[in-house]
């Protein structure tokens, strides 16, 4: 169980990865070799898993494809979806994989720098998979929000500089 | 024309706002980091902005009745209730333009000419001018960093005339940060308990208290129900400054002559925006107001990163509990509040409000607003302790 504390500082992170202990320990109140500790429990635990920067890929270059697969999948007696899963998420191009409610089973997002190369991968090593019955393959054209970011968008400041 | 003999003596000779002053030195530089805004740095949850809009589509143009939407006041009726106030939704609560309205409407509704109004000192910038306009007499009661700027029976008991018609009780306040708990407002009640002066509470900053008591409403204080006009909006804690959304609640006697004014000057708070209000209201109170509390939470941060940041660059600042103001003490720089405020926005570019603008015992303070970014609460308080530090502290 995270206490209220564990919680701020995740989520401190979780908005700019950048914030050092000791700015986390001015902004909670705590010492700084409390949240240091925190920090190093929670990384040893799997909460805090990576310090990444947020990209917009799309102004950066164009040979970059994302797409959305659907997967639907037989899951398999005492493993369920998490063997079949396994398979799919341990190939370099899903940056991300999820279980699904719904009409379909598992969300993978692949990645690649052309869309013949996603697609021979669906094709050759997706739908290939045992047990894997049907994809849906869905290129991603423009990203307009992600992770509560809006990507293109400035929000600019237009308040007066100084009001009472 | 000889305009100066035409128009109305009273309302001339109120000087303009020190803080528009100001505004015109900073709008004449680039670059500046402000933290000399009186309002929250969010844009209004889009939510709110979406019932607007779907308002408007749906052709929902027109006047609303002098109070409000039905269904507005009844929100606005069950969330006083999480402060400890309790008015009836159809007889004690109106809708008004900001709670700035409310202010100038409470004002109207009490003064009779030469009539007294306690006012904390230093407190936000239209008391003085409204008590004016209204015909009455402005009666500061300077208040205190030592004692978190609060406001105590003592203080005002000497000032209590026969002519003191009503005090101002703006808590938690713009610009000292300073709050009253429910011991302090029960101290005050028992000074007020069996005089006629009203209270006219104006609780804009209600949502936004940094202790882990959350805000009482004075009317909440035994007895103090009768003699309360509580004033507040959704301009601080639904970041809807722009939007002009307030409320007054009152005792049905004293609500119904603040209804007549704003029924002959206003008619009604703009529809679209009352729309607004009334999703901010109704999925607050199933969320158990979700928005806010992520604001608050924002806040709270920067609050302790910029007293941090101001304590370290020397100036000695009291913990500000509510409200998004900061209010250091600066007599140990040997400057004046203009001064500072002048030298450091030149320097360093950084824009502060000279605490005098709030009244004469700001003086000697500066208020720094963080309704600002983590980045450039961060920046801003480095260059202010460069500063200091170059300016030497006595």
């Amino acid at each position: 169980m995270l206490s209220e504390f564990d919680l701020s500082v995740l989520e401190i992170l979780y908005e700019d990865a950048r914030t050092s202990p000791e700015q986390i320990a001015v902004m909670t109140g705590r010492a700084q070799d409390e949240v240091k500790s925190v920090i190093a429990r929670l990384e040893r635990d799997r909460i805090l898993l990576k310090y990444s920067a947020m990209v917009n890929w799309d102004r950066v270059r164009e040979d970059r494809v994302q797409a959305l697969i659907e997967v639907r999948v037989t899951p398999q007696r005492d493993e369920g979806f998490d063997a079949i899963a396994e398979k799919i998420y341990r190939f370099e191009e899903v940056k991300s994989a999820y279980l699904m409610s719904g009409a379909y089973d598992l969300l993978v997002i692949v990645e690649g720098t052309n869309i013949k190369q996603l697609a021979l991968f669906v094709a050759e090593k997706l739908s290939t998979i045992e047990n894997v019955l049907s994809t849906a393959t869905h290129f991603v054209l423009k990203k307009y929000k992600q992770d509560g970011v809006i990507m293109e968008k400035e929000t600019q400041d237009d308040r007066l500089q100084v009001s009472p | 024309m000889n305009y100066d003999k035409i128009l109305c003596e009273r309302i001339k000779n109120v000087p303009p706002s020190g803080i528009r002053k100001f505004f015109d030195i900073v709008s004449e530089m680039k670059d500046v980091i402000s933290l000399g805004v009186g309002e929250p740095d969010f844009t209004t949850p889009w939510r709110y902005s979406d019932a607007a809009i779907y308002s408007l589509r749906s052709g929902h143009t027109h006047y609303t009745s002098n109070r409000g939407m039905k269904e507005l006041t009844r929100l606005i009726s069950e969330y006083e209730a999480r402060f400890g106030a309790v008015y009836h939704p159809d007889q004690e609560i109106m809708v008004t333009v900001g709670a700035s309205e409310g202010i100038d409407l409470a004002l109207r509704a009490l003064l009779e000419p030469g009539d007294e109004v306690l006012v904390p000192d230093p407190s936000y910038v239209s008391y003085m001018p409204c008590i004016t306009f209204a015909g009455g007499k402005c009666v500061p009661v300077p208040t205190r960093a030592e004692n978190g700027f609060k406001l105590t029976g003592e203080m005002i008991l000497p000032l209590i005339t026969p002519r003191t018609k009503a005090i101002i009780f703006p808590y938690p306040n713009n610009p000292t940060g300073g709050i009253m708990g429910k011991e302090d407002m029960e101290e005050l009640a028992s000074v007020l308990r069996g005089t006629d002066i009203i209270v006219i509470a104006d609780e804009i900053y209600a949502e936004l208290t940094y202790s882990p008591v959350r805000h009482l409403s004075f009317a909440a204080i035994d007895g103090m129900r009768e003699r309360t006009v509580t004033l507040n909006g959704f301009s601080k804690a639904f970041a809807m400054t722009g939007w002009r959304m307030g409320y007054a609640c009152a005792p049905k006697e004293i609500l119904d002559v603040m209804l007549r004014i704003h029924q002959y000057a206003i008619m009604c708070a703009p529809t679209a925006g009352q729309y607004a209000a009334v999703e901010a209201l109704k999925s607050g109170l199933e969320s158990d107001f979700a928005d806010v509390k992520r604001m608050v939470v924002q806040y709270d941060r920067r609050r302790r990163v910029i007293v941090d940041g101001l304590r370290k660059a020397g100036l000695s600042t009291h913990e500000p509990l509510g409200a998004f103001y900061a209010f250091p003490c600066i007599k140990n720089t040997g400057m004046t509040a203009q001064e500072f405020c002048v030298k450091l926005i030149e320097e360093e570019r950084v824009a502060c409000v000279p605490g005098d603008a709030f009244g004469e015992t700001g003086s000697g303070y500066v208020r720094c607003s963080y309704a600002s970014s983590m980045d450039n609460i961060i920046e801003a308080v480095k260059r202010i302790a460069r500063f200091t530090q170059r300016h030497g502290l006595k």
